[in-house]
């Protein structure tokens, strides 16, 4: 498992709404490297303020040597990497952490949230090129309204998946929630449902599967220093009664490993 | 006289003793931000390091603290791991093995909540091939003391330095704890007890509160503060400490760069430890060798060792 610390040029800067932006970066070592589900520690600025990277799921890859992160203004870190322009340089340290496990024979069924949907990109196009056909597998997508969620469609439908989309203000797809979707399909028994967005969300999509006893891998956030291994500060409770660290275990886990609080 | 001439001219000198243990240069990795090492070899040439001192080992496994653990403030951080650690006897069954083949100073820092906890571990430590020191950490709270951290109180920190050294079999260096009112009368206490170097500073106790939930950020309530925030702190304890003492001063605290190392070096310090810049820059400490190196020949300095404690004070 190799990670680098690449000194990586902004090739390309995206507005999709007042606050979600995408960049790609020019980052060969980390794109030739990453698998669906790892992440990056991004410097947002180069002095002493604000010290820590910030991490981000890597949206997708290129064969030309490129990521993309897909994130949110929340805070400091992020309000600066908004503020980037093509051509400046980053410091982006990965890939980290352990990805999806993806199974070639069962269909796949995918349900992201809001940022959650960052992962995504990169889970769906690895099941495809893996399996060739992903005529079995699904996407649900969802946001609180339309702007979150539109403007990353076009990207996902380039390999024919099929997709389910919803808003909470029903400005785009169904009105509604993400889990009213998946609650109301049939799962193949073996199939594997792969989920990344808010917590009370994957929470809510881990108990259907767990209802209709279906294999639920899911990836959390935690707040981090190192984001490998180093500070032991990302833990997480496991139902196990330990602590997990996310960015060595993690950032996907198999659901039942953590304790969710519904 | 220790220091036969065998180097490669070009090469700049930067070896320095602490005490018997001798080293290649100055910089050592701090504890609890270098996990055991391994999680870096990808990432640097560990070679390069003087000493790794590795995360704080207790007797028995901890689990550490719920999270959220760590927390972002100006120019640094919090952190209340909690001292989460696999125990003594499991890091020397895992962890050592590969430490040892490094074939650099290993350097273990031990913790505990008595006297005889301390004592414990140090005799486990005996023998293990590989171990060049063991690091008192002192920060920690004194159980039968009702909690009150052994580092706080002089007449404590020299009974925990005095029962290491009764069993330790390699030289035994004390990690201070910045909390404290007069750090050199800590640092008497602890020399006069036998420890071979001393090393500071550890996190500056902090807090920090999130407004919107009216809650504090950790849920530990506090945690320890280190990073650039606390640089001045340590130097200035570095300073008072090395004037105090006649063992060698490990400086610890903010260290991100060359520059950072040269001036707890100038205030006295014979050696140095990179903490908290490992998360921003894996290879800091690899980068801080480098930079003392390009310092010494720039300087023309027959060896690093003639910038310790060169700082120039005018009293009034
Ligand atoms: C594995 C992983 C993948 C992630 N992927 C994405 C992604 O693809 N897109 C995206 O928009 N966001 C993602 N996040 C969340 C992202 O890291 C935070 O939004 C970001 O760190 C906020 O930084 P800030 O300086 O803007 O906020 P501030 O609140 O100012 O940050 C203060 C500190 O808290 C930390 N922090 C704040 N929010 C979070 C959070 N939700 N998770 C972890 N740390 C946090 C920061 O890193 C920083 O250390 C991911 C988090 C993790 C752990
Ligand atoms: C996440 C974290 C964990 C730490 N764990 C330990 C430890 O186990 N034992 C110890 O003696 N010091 C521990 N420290 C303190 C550091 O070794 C060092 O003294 C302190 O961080 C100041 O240096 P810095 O500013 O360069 O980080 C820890 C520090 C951090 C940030
Ligand atoms: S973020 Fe440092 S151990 Fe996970």
């Amino acid at each position: 498992m190799s990670q680098y610390q690449e000194k990586a040029t902004v090739i390309r800067t995206e507005q999709f709404s007042e606050k979600n932006y995408r960049l790609t970066l020019d980052s060969p070592d980390i794109a030739r490297s990453a698998k669906a589900g790892q992440f990056v520690m991004i410097r947002a600025g180069f002095g002493k303020d604000p010290l820590l990277r910030r991490p981000f799921s890597i949206h997708q890859t290129s064969t030309n040597g490129q990521i993309q992160i897909y994130f949110k203004i929340v805070g400091r870190g992020t309000d600066m990497l908004a503020r980037i322009k093509a051509g400046d340089d980053l410091s982006v340290f990965g890939p980290l952490g352990k990805g999806f496990v993806i199974h070639e024979n069962f269909p796949a069924l995918i349900v992201g949230g809001g940022l959650g949907i960052a992962p995504m990109l990169f889970l769906a196009k690895s099941i495809c090129r893996l399996k060739g056909d992903c005529g079995n597998d699904q996407i649900i997508l969802g946001g609180r309204e339309k702007v979150e969620v539109e403007p990353l469609v076009k990207d996902f439908k380039e390999f024919g998946i099929k997709m389910l989309l919803a808003t909470d203000d029903g400005s785009y797809g169904h009105h509604g929630l993400v889990t009213d979707i998946l609650s109301s399909l049939e799962l193949h028994n073996r199939c594997t449902v792969y989920t990344c967005g808010p917590e009370p969300m994957m929470a809510r999509v881990y108990e259907i599967c767990k209802v209709r006893n279906v294999a639920c891998q899911v990836s959390v956030e935690s707040v981090m220093a190192c984001g490998m291994g180093a500070c032991l500060g990302c833990s997480r409770p496991t139902s196990k009664g330990t602590y997990a660290h996310v960015c060595l275990n993690g950032p996907v886990f198999k659901a039942e490993e953590l304790v969710w609080n519904s | 006289m220790e220091f036969v001439n065998s180097r490669k001219d070009d090469l700049p000198d930067l070896r320095v003793n602490i005490g018997s243990l001798k080293i290649a240069n100055p910089v050592m990795t701090a504890s609890g931000t270098f996990g055991y090492a391994r999680e870096f070899e990808n990432l640097m040439n560990l070679h390069r390091l003087g000493a790794v001192i590795v995360k704080g080992i207790s007797l028995y496994p901890r689990a550490g603290n719920p999270p959220p653990r760590i927390v972002e403030t100006a120019c640094g951080m919090l952190n209340s791991i909690g001292l989460q650690n696999v125990g003594v006897d499991r890091f020397i069954s895992e962890k050592m093995a590969y430490l040892a083949e490094l074939n650099i100073p290993v350097i273990v820092n031990i913790l505990g909540d008595s006297l005889a906890e301390y004592q414990e571990i140090t005799t486990r430590l005996c023998g293990v091939p590989g171990v060049a020191g063991i690091e008192v950490n002192i920060s920690c709270p004194n159980v039968k003391k009702g909690g009150v951290a052994f580092g706080t109180d002089p007449s404590m920190a020299a009974a925990v330095t005095e029962a290491v050294k009764e069993r330790a079999d390699v030289p035994v260096m004390v990690k201070l704890s910045p909390n404290v009112s007069d750090i050199a009368l800590v640092a008497r206490a602890v020399e006069d007890s036998g420890a071979d170097s001393i090393s500071l500073i550890n996190t500056l106790i902090g807090m920090a509160v999130d407004l919107k939930t009216r809650r504090p950020v950790l849920a530990n309530v506090i945690g320890g503060l280190s990073g650039p925030a606390i640089k001045p702190v340590a130097l200035r304890m570095v300073y008072q400490v090395a004037s105090v003492v006649s063992i060698p001063v490990i400086g610890i605290g903010g260290i991100e760069t060359a520059e950072d190392a040269l001036e707890f070096m100038l205030a006295g310090a014979t050696a140095i430890q990179i903490g908290t810049a490992s998360f921003v820059n894996p290879r800091a400490s690899e980068e801080v060798v480098e930079g003392i190196g390009n310092y010494v020949i720039s300087e023309k300095l027959p060896s690093v060792r003639d910038i310790i404690g060169q700082l120039s004070v005018d009293l009034q």
